[in-house]
């Protein structure tokens, strides 16, 4: 069993209250941070960490936390991204029903590392049961000393305030988050600046992911040497997964970075392989917008190295062969499934969810879902597959937020590793509307390359 | 003594340019001028905090600064981008710029409606002028374009939402001319719309702004609707005593009559200084103002195409009374506007 | 809940602005504008959607103009500007849920309340609709039903229907 720092206690009953959260050793980080340690000592520690940014896009925390700026007499912010929405993630949403006060006892620790007397928590509106039990979580530890006016009398005030999202995949995009929280439309800023010099409100802010500060607690508490000693390389700590799709034992789990996913899929101990016994056919590792892998490159990469579940392994090989660690959403496809048909799901997502400011992402997604359901209903042409790939390269890193990107990367690794399934579509219309194109080869060991 | 300025120096498509701290690529690139300076479809330089949204001006920055002279990763929105010292830009000299710039025209061209035939915009719009330049011949577009329901702002506006490109400009005027906002951008994503939302007339005193900011047909002058083609009209800078604005204007002529009053656009069609409703839509006879000189129009534009500025008439003319009956109209104004 | 018709204007109740104070109290002086959001949210959980009037009156609360309230309401996909069924399901339609068969479930939902998606029951009790991933991707299918967004996972066939009869009797003993 792996080392867990996040969900160590998460069978106890009752953790969710902040008495027994207390009673298994919960706000020692508090204690020891405001007590004992400088704000700059806590940074220190986050930095000597390793721990990066576990909302997507891996970004080290510490770092993101020194470039905040300090002006004279200007508040600065904490805001937490909660508007976990990336197809496959599910697990902030766990970690908030569950274990509420992880979240709030790195929040306090965080926001005092920063500087911050308000600090808001912005949760995506859908999760209102979730918004509630952090309101009570708040009010329970306020009531014990922890959170208001002069907490645990060493003369720091922080108050935390949960604010419900509208239903916007686009908000999870720290500046479109901070453009909602201020009560307007979720869209992206043009950066610069960015939000570390003027965020919130005009004001340095620093925007992280749920799962990133509670994080910070372990790291107070051990250390952040003793946390970046878990893992490998530049991927040091524990990760939440969430687990879906076609997977016998789906839900969150709290692995070692470095954790091979073959082990993942297959182990009892996390997903328990394929579902009803069936076989693997494909896998997207890190949320609908990293590039989909075909079973033969998920458990080894291009060179025969075992994959791992780690920033570095994930990524080998490029966009080529390789794929992202992205939020950690974990989407196991059987050989039953239709990977023209999830493309074409995924783009409709994405479409869907494009704030529509930047003209490339807002007519070029809504023209790749009309050429996917083309395809996928049988009236697709070879044509169509360039002209989707020409699309998607040119709304790829010319837009002002990722979700450009995002958008164009999920259609660009379909096409490159499953193109025949593609074609199939075009040359067999009608076949391809009563029966799925299956395994096929997908799963064949790959051919070395001669140099 | 005069304080030493600090001035960055830097390179559009090998061209140097010596600009202020905070000057953006963009406006750099104006201050050279000619085929380099990129295009732009939502940035307007009279409004704050327009540009970024439209990526027609993207470039590519091969060279950050001096000090630190790794290129940047993507292209890079030049409207919104400021300048750094030693910082060496490629537009028009970049392939991926002009593939990147390809692109993002025919994403605009997709869903609007191409009907230049009947629209007021034709002869002056940005997106005529934009898919002549830099876009291909042809769309590989196959889908029903995107229409929206009609909604009607008042006797003086006319807005066609389907020719829209969301550039966001006339919520910018106003917000900023005006100290009530009643039109704003509803709906999202390709979706998005300018709209009242409930049946409302916009006619604060500066809304008619939005009509010269519009890069598109999206907003035209209903009083001039369909009155002419701008290709047909003279246009003659005047200007009127205005208790309300500079009263700075262009008149554009039909004959003797007025057809229409707008701003005074600069090269980059953007207006020097905004007017008011009423010098825009109320004074419409020449005796309102005092007329200055015919409007200097490009050569090449669809207006200076039609001989406006000198009327050449071929020397076959000169020779042919029965030629000269017939343009005596065109000659006599050529006279009196000489 | 209260129903109101088509732009009949409505009064907030004494309990809801003070519901409005404690939110705009979270933000900086002359930052009110944050409240809007929750603010919408606890109209919507009111009245069941977002008349104009209502809105305007949002407006006129918070001090902004009336079209930056019509704007961020049509931009997120949880208001409702038009009346629903009492009981809104939301079915989530994203690649995660479909691999295990939410198009099923919500072809299941259609037969059996009888009206397509976005459209009303006659009794004026359901509604149902697809929505963008809800992130419970090891959870699905799944749906939710506002105002308080209760969460129903890994349905059925059998499972949505036990749903719809338990919310109808539910709606019966209220009547």
């Amino acid at each position: 069993m792996g080392r867990k720092l996040l969900l160590e206690h998460i069978n106890e009953p009752g953790i969710q209250t902040f008495d027994v959260y207390r009673q298994k050793g919960g706000y020692r980080a508090v204690e020891k941070a405001l007590k004992s340690m400088s704000p700059d000592d806590v940074v220190e520690e986050v930095k000597k960490s390793g721990l990066r940014g576990r909302g997507g896009a891996g970004f080290p925390t510490g770092m993101k936390w020194s470039f905040l700026a300090k002006p004279e007499g200007v508040p600065r912010y904490l805001v937490c991204n909660g508007d976990e929405s990336e197809p496959g993630t599910f697990k902030d949403r766990y970690l908030m029903t569950h274990i509420p006060h992880a979240l709030i006892e790195g929040m306090i620790v965080s926001s005092y590392a920063l500087g911050a007397n308000t600090s808001y928590i912005y949760v995506r509106g859908e999760m209102m049961p979730q918004i509630r039990i952090l309101e009570r979580a708040i009010a329970e530890t306020k009531a014990a000393g922890l959170l208001g006016k002069n907490i645990l009398g060493t003369g720091y005030d922080l108050e935390i305030y949960v604010q419900p999202g509208g239903g916007a995949y686009i908000c999870g995009e720290e500046t479109a988050l901070l453009e909602s929280l201020e009560g307007k439309r979720g869209n992206p800023r043009i950066k610069p600046p960015f939000p570390a010099v003027a965020g919130l409100y005009g004001c340095p802010t620093v925007v992280n992911n749920v799962e990133s500060i509670a994080s910070v607690v372990p790291i107070i508490n051990d250390g952040g040497e003793e946390y970046a000693k878990i893992g490998i390389e530049r991927s040091t700590g524990t990760k939440l997964i969430s687990a879906g799709g076609n997977v016998k034992n789906p839900g969150v789990y709290e692995i070692e970075l470095g954790v091979p996913v073959e082990e993942f899929i297959y182990s009892d101990e996390y997903c328990g392989g394929i579902a009803n016994g069936k076989r693997l056919k494909a896998l997207v590792a890190g949320g609908s917008s990293v590039p989909i892998l075909p079973a033969n490159l998920i458990s080894k990469t291009i060179n025969g190295d075992a994959r791992l579940m780690t920033y570095e392994s994930l990524a080998d090989g490029g966009f080529q062969t390789g794929t992202m660690m992205g939020s950690g959403g974990f989407i196991v496809f059987d050989e039953d499934q239709c990977i023209v048909r999830n493309t074409w799901n995924f783009t409709r997502f994405y479409h869907h969810e494009s704030c529509g400011q930047c003209s490339p992402c807002r007519e070029g997604t809504g023209w790749m879902e009309k050429v996917l359901y083309k395809i996928e209903h049988g009236q697709g042409s070879i044509a169509d597959i360039d002209l989707l790939w020409d699309i998607q390269r040119k709304i790829e890193g010319n837009t002002i937020c990722p979700l450009g990107d995002a958008a164009a990367w999920p259609v660009a690794a379909a096409i490159r590793h499953f193109r025949d399934e593609f074609e199939w579509h075009v040359l067999h219309p009608e076949e391809s509307q009563s029966r799925n194109y299956g395994l096929a080869h997908y799963a064949d060991p790959i051919k070395p390359v001669a140099q | 003594m005069a304080e030493e300025v600090v001035k960055f120096k830097v390179t559009i498509d090998g061209i140097p340019v010596e600009v202020e701290p905070g000057t953006t690529i963009l406006n750099a690139a104006r201050q050279i001028g000619g085929d380099i300076v990129p295009p732009a479809m939502c940035y307007y330089s009279k409004l704050e905090g327009t540009g970024g949204k439209c990526r027609t001006c993207l470039v590519k920055v091969s060279k950050g600064s001096e000090k630190d002279p790794r290129p940047m990763p993507k292209l890079v929105a030049s409207c919104r981008t400021t300048v750094m010292d030693g910082m060496e830009v490629q537009n028009i000299t970049s392939p991926d710029v002009v593939e990147a710039r390809k692109g993002v025209v025919e994403m605009l061209l997709i869903n609007h409606p191409l009907d230049c035939p009947v629209c007021d915009q034709a002869g002056e719009c940005k997106l005529q002028d934009l898919g002549y330049e830099h876009g291909d011949e042809g769309t590989r577009y196959e889908f029903e374009r995107r229409t929206f329901e009609r909604i009607d702002i008042g006797d003086k506006i006319q807005l066609h939402m389907n020719r829209c490109i969301l550039c966001y400009r006339c919520v910018f005027v106003a917000n900023q001319l005006t100290d009530e906002r009643e039109h704003g951008v509803l709906n999202r994503g390709d979706h998005s719309e300018i709209s009242t939302f409930i049946h409302k007339a916009l006619n604060h005193d500066f809304v008619g702004n939005v009509i010269d900011v519009c890069p598109v047909g999206a907003l035209t002058d209903k009083t001039f609707r369909f009155k002419n083609r701008v290709w047909f009209t003279k246009p003659v800078d005047a200007h009127r005593d205005c208790p309300t604005c500079a009263g700075k204007v262009t008149l554009w002529y039909k004959g003797d009559e007025v057809l229409r009053v707008t701003g005074r656009k600069d090269e980059y069609g953007e207006v020097e200084e905004f007017i008011c409703n009423t010098c825009r839509f109320e004074t419409k006879h020449t005796s309102d103002w005092t007329l200055e000189e015919p409007t200097p129009v490009d050569h090449e534009s669809v207006i200076g195409a039609n001989h406006y500025l000198n009327f050449n008439p071929p020397s076959v003319i000169h020779e042919d009374k029965k030629l000269q009956l017939a343009n005596e109209e065109q000659l006599a104004r050529t006279e009196r506007l000489k | 809940m209260l129903s109101i018709q088509e732009n009949q204007p409505v009064e907030f109740s004494a309990a809801l602005l003070e519901q409005f104070g404690e939110i705009v109290a979270r933000y900086p002086e002359n930052q009110q504008k944050s409240a809007l959001l929750p603010i919408l949210h606890l109209v919507q959980a009111e009245y069941g959607w977002l008349s104009t009037d209502s809105m305007d009156k949002v407006a006129a609360y918070l001090h902004i103009q009336a079209i930056e309230v019509y704007e961020v309401a049509t931009f997120y996909t949880m208001y409702f500007l038009k009346p629903q069924g009492k009981y809104m399901l939301e079915v989530c339609r994203t690649g995660p849920c479909c691999l295990v068969g939410a198009e099923k479930i919500m072809q299941h939902i259609e037969n059996r309340l009888g009206v397509k998606e976005g459209e009303i029951t006659a009794d004026g009790l359901f509604s149902w609709r697809g929505v963008e991933c809800m992130a419970a991707c090891g959870y699905g299918p799944v749906l939710q039903i506002g105002p308080e967004y209760t969460f129903y996972e890994n349905l059925t066939e059998k499972s949505v229907d036990e749903l719809i009869d338990t919310l109808r009797d539910k709606a019966k003993q209220q009547a």
